[in-house]
């Protein structure tokens, strides 16, 4: 999404890719290229927060995660035992039949409802062990949500929408409005910023929230069905910018999805059935079944 | 340069869990700022809302215009019943004693009177706060989803009833200027219409003034006491639920 003008007849250039050559006027845009280049280097050093110790390989983990919904008289079990690990920095799909628990899950992991049993950890930390205040410490500084409805506040415009979470941590109003703006640059929305909710495609609603997920460079990105309300090239938009921003700012991605196409961006696929991890696929046992196009491959 | 960052991290490099912190914020400017979006954007939804302050109060501004107003026209009269007595006393030189007997009914009557509007602006105000309270109930339902998502952004249980309760005062307020308006108006035009057009020139406008304020300060505060059940109610619910209603 880089958008370059040409220095010696000022045509502008919106790509996502690399051009040497202007094609308008043909001069050499190797050096403009690569300063823009530097200068998404720079910024996406600012997307995501990694602070923490780096000496735990795992920035989510769970044991025995078990939610019990009760009814009246009725026990629904929708997760039962889930052992997970996610590993730092990567783009980990959670894979599985509507009901499976995917939400659920989701919804545990992010600090959004507390488990019947079993524990997760953030960064080493017991959610459990967590009051109100942390919780909600947790939840604006480490933690970035995307929802399949989008959710963004309709009354707020998208900088509004995107700066909220970060009135919340305090942040001063020149330096909220300053990064606002980057990340809605960023997701390719920086002629928009005062555009409301209901005047933005689905897609680009979408891209607001991706941005808002980023307020306050969180470490985790939980994305629970991104492109479930999205058609399927606009879903394949999203998914590509969070595998860019996965890739180039290491934020991790944790993403529920019955939505196959995740499966070329995502490190790692957790199959769930009936809340129970099924199997884990890996990228690399992916790659290789493509050359043999034969059955899945269990690991873990 | 000092790399703060770094330092921090070479802090924490000896391996304990990441530091978690507290401090959250709200200013008030900026919940003041959201809350009168959300009056004037969702002005249809304020407009129920208020429709009940309006209602409530304009009978409460009614009553106590008709106070006001009727309390004017006696003293008018008894001003005037004086001033013919008296003409009546210095011309004949006689003592009345009939005035002293028509000025305790003229008593007795007033306190009835006073109770019985005591009675019915008591239960009115009661009516319109379970008005408020209800509708307060419905907007505060139709935003679960909003609700869940701004804490999932980071927000607090008590911003969320900040929020709601900025919006109740605003809508209260609103609502209760033109229930004044409205109530006091309407008494106005009837009591000119009954008594002619010279009434308002016999009222005591700085006691309807005062009463006028005490109105709209009843209409803000009920609005504001109809809002913390529901906003109380919603800010408590986990995110995850609130996330889940569907409307
Ligand atoms: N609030 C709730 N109360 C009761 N049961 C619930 C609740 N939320 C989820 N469940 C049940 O838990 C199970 C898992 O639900 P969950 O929403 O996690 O599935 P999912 O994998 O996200 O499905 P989908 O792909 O349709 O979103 C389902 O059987 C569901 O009925
Ligand atoms: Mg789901």
């Amino acid at each position: 999404m880089a958008k370059i003008t040409c220095p010696s007849c000022g045509y502008e250039i919106d790509t996502p890719g690399i051009v040497t050559v202007c094609p308008e006027c043909g001069a050499d845009l190797r050096g403009v290229m690569e300063e823009v280049g530097h200068q998404r280097e720079e910024m996406m050093a600012t997307i995501a927060r990694d602070d923490s110790v780096t000496t735990h390989e795992f920035i989510v983990r769970t044991r025995g995660l078990t939610k019990i919904y009760v009814m009246g008289e009725v026990e629904v079990p929708a997760l039962r035992g889930v052992d997970l690990d996610v590993r730092r920095g990567e783009y980990l799909s959670i894979m599985g039949p509507s009901g499976s628990g995917k939400s659920t899950l989701f919804n545990m992991v992010g600090g959004l409802d507390k488990p019947t049993d079993g524990t997760c950890f953030i960064e080493e930390v017991d959610m459990a062990q967590l009051d109100a205040f942390e919780l909600a410490w947790l939840r604006c500084r480490k933690i970035g949500y995307i929802f399949q409805t989008f959710n963004l506040i309709p009354v707020m415009t998208a900088l509004e929408n995107v700066t909220l979470p970060m009135i919340f941590a305090g942040m001063g109003t020149d330096e909220m409005m300053e990064r606002g703006r980057t990340l809605l640059d960023l997701v390719g929305l920086g002629d928009r910023l005062h555009h409301k909710p209901y005047e933005l495609s689905g897609g680009q609603q979408q891209r607001v929230a991706v941005a808002r997920a980023l307020a306050n460079a969180p470490a985790i990105i939980l994305a629970d069905e991104p492109t479930g309300n999205l058609d399927l090239q606009t879903g394949k938009e999203i998914i590509d910018l969070l595998k860019e921003l996965n890739r180039e700012s290491g934020v991790t991605v944790i993403s529920a999805t019955h939505d196959l196409k995740m499966i070329d961006v995502s490190d790692r696929i957790v199959h769930i059935r009936d809340g129970e991890v099924e199997r884990i696929e890996q990228r690399a046992d992916l790659e290789l079944e493509i050359g043999t196009l034969g059955s899945e491959h269990v690991t873990d | 340069m000092l790399d703060v960052k770094g330092l921090a991290k070479a802090a924490r490099a000896e391996g304990g869990p990441i530091e978690i912190e507290k401090q959250m914020t709200l200013p008030w400017t900026d919940a003041f700022r959201i809350s009168l979006r959300n009056v004037t954007l969702r002005l249809g939804r304020a407009a129920i809302t208020a429709a009940g302050v309006v209602l409530g109060i304009a009978f409460l501004a009614s009553v106590w215009t008709s106070k006001v107003v009727v309390e004017g026209l006696e003293l008018s009269q008894e001003e005037a019943h004086r001033r013919q007595v008296e003409a009546v006393q210095t011309a004949a030189g006689v003592e009345e004693e009939a005035g002293t007997a028509t000025e305790v009914v003229t008593a007795e009557e007033k306190a009835n009177r006073a109770a019985r509007q005591a009675w019915l602006v008591i239960m009115s105000l009661l009516v319109c706060t379970v008005g408020i309270t209800n509708s307060m109930l419905m907007s505060v339902t139709e935003r679960f989803q909003e609700i869940g998502t701004m804490k999932c952004l980071g927000a607090l249980d008590m911003f969320i009833v900040r929020l709601f309760l900025i919006e109740s005062i605003l809508i209260g307020l609103l609502g209760s200027l033109v229930g004044v308006l409205i109530g006091h108006l309407i008494m106005l035009l009837v009591f000119c219409i009954k008594e002619g057009w010279d009434t308002p020139a016999k009222m005591d406008w700085a006691a309807m003034a005062v009463y006028m304020l005490v109105a709209v300060a009843i209409g803000t505060l009920l609005s504001l006491v109809a809002a913390v059940g529901p906003a109380v109610r919603a800010a408590r619910m986990p995110p995850a639920a609130a996330l889940q209603t569907e409307i």
